[in-house]
């Protein structure tokens, strides 16, 4: 399974990004070959508007299985519902600690946007 | 000929003026039209009382998929400034409250996947109001974003042979632009404080670079106002008309008279404003027909 986490940092142990569209970046980690590999947002950061659409369009074509981030907003969450990508909500305070509570199962997927587009 | 009066801060007395103006050159025997085109808050309508006789939505063109010959190439999502597409393998998305309308995606598909459809984004009322005055306004949908296709349809409603009073929404960004686009004339209706300077002074500078011919309306003057009257010196900007301030014009305002009526003392006022008007009126035939 490929998790796409929210981060502002570069490795497992940067900070989780509370934002989804406008995160600093994606780190997509591999639960087989314990690998990952990082995707810039920074065109999405900087976006007018839709830029939770676009950024998970980008996260889709990693074929991740689900995305952890803090929040997630109804046009992205609509963008990720129809890929089939599970979104999980999350305070971890690190990329690690939150796969570790998904691979224990201790997060459950959301089933609707948590916030308000623009939160 | 087509007169904006417009303000940059809100609560300035644009539409005071604007309906004002045009009952008065109404009663002047002039052919008169006023047009709202504040379609976020449209409220000529309270002074004008109009029998409105046709009302046509307003819409928008928003792209449809046809997800059978869409090959999922990417080509409108690239094209696209508003972000308004995704792309997932076999399924693209729109975001019809992201889109402009502005039919990029539609002629670049390859696969002629895309179509135009349409969205309704509020209505366009028209009518007879008090006085012989011709009306028209649009009214925007509630959490609608974007008011300038509005904007546009409503002055698409203006009429050829009529003197066309545009009351403009407040603020300096898009739909004032779209507001004043074609108008002959801006007033900038202001009032003596360092608020209505201050806006007074960004509506200038944008009317001015679309070169626009601006005049100045100033409201509710309670005593000099110093710094408002060196700008208006510096910049060479024609004041038509100075409006005391008095309680009783808020009064008749608040039930929704007609100021020159419910006070005939502000008449002069307004008589003021219309000559400017009609002067410059003569003037443009004059060019017109040597």
């Amino acid at each position: 399974m490929k998790i796409a986490v929210t981060t502002s940092g570069l490795n497992l142990a940067a900070p989780l990004d509370s934002r989804f569209g406008r995160a600093a970046r994606f780190l997509v980690y591999d639960t087989d070959s314990k690998d990952f590999m990082i995707i810039d947002n920074n065109q999405n950061l900087n976006a007018a508007q839709g830029a939770g659409i676009q950024a998970a369009q980008n996260v889709a074509a990693t074929g991740a299985n689900a995305v952890i981030s803090g929040h997630c907003g109804p046009k992205a969450f609509r963008v990720l519902q129809a890929a089939g990508i599970a979104v999980y909500n999350c305070e971890a305070a690190t990329v690690k600690e939150a796969i570790d509570l998904l691979e224990a199962g201790k997060i459950q997927p959301a089933s609707d946007a948590d916030v308000e587009g623009h939160w | 000929m087509k007169i904006a009066i417009a303000s940059g801060k809100g609560g300035t007395g644009k539409t005071t003026v604007a309906v004002n103006l045009a009952w008065y050159l109404a009663d002047r025997s002039r052919k008169v039209q006023y047009i709202d085109c504040d379609v976020e808050e449209p409220n000529g309508h309270f002074f004008l009382s109009p029998y409105l006789n046709e009302k046509a939505d307003a819409c928008v063109m928003v792209p449809v998929v046809d997800q059978q010959k869409c090959s999922s190439c990417g080509e409108c999502v690239k094209k696209c400034q508003f972000n308004a597409i995704a792309r997932l393998p076999g399924n693209t998305l729109i975001f019809p409250e992201l889109c402009h309308g502005c039919g990029l995606c539609v002629l670049v598909c390859p696969n002629k996947a895309l179509s135009e459809g349409e969205r309704t984004i509020g209505y366009v009322e028209t009518g007879m109001g008090w006085g012989g005055v011709q009306f028209a306004h649009g009214v925007l949908n509630v959490g609608e974003p974007m008011p300038n296709p509005l904007i546009r349809q409503v002055k698409h409603r203006g009429l050829e042979d009529h003197v066309c009073i545009i009351d403009a929404p407040p603020g300096t960004s898009c739909p004032f632009v779209e507001t004043i686009s074609d108008a002959d004339l801006v007033i900038l209706v202001t009032e003596p404080t360092p608020f209505g300077l201050h806006d007074l002074k960004i509506s200038v500078d944008v009317a001015l670079a679309r070169g626009k011919q601006i005049c100045v309306v100033v409201n509710r003057e309670n005593g000099p106002f110093t710094p408002l009257n060196e700008y208006l010196a510096v910049n060479k900007l024609k004041v038509l008309a100075r409006l005391p301030e008095d309680r009783r014009v808020a009064e008749a305002y608040s039930t929704g008279e007609i100021l020159v009526q419910a006070m005939p003392e502000y008449a002069v006022h307004f008589e003021a404003i219309a000559d400017a008007v009609i002067g410059m009126m003569n003037n443009c035939s004059r060019e017109v027909r040597p």
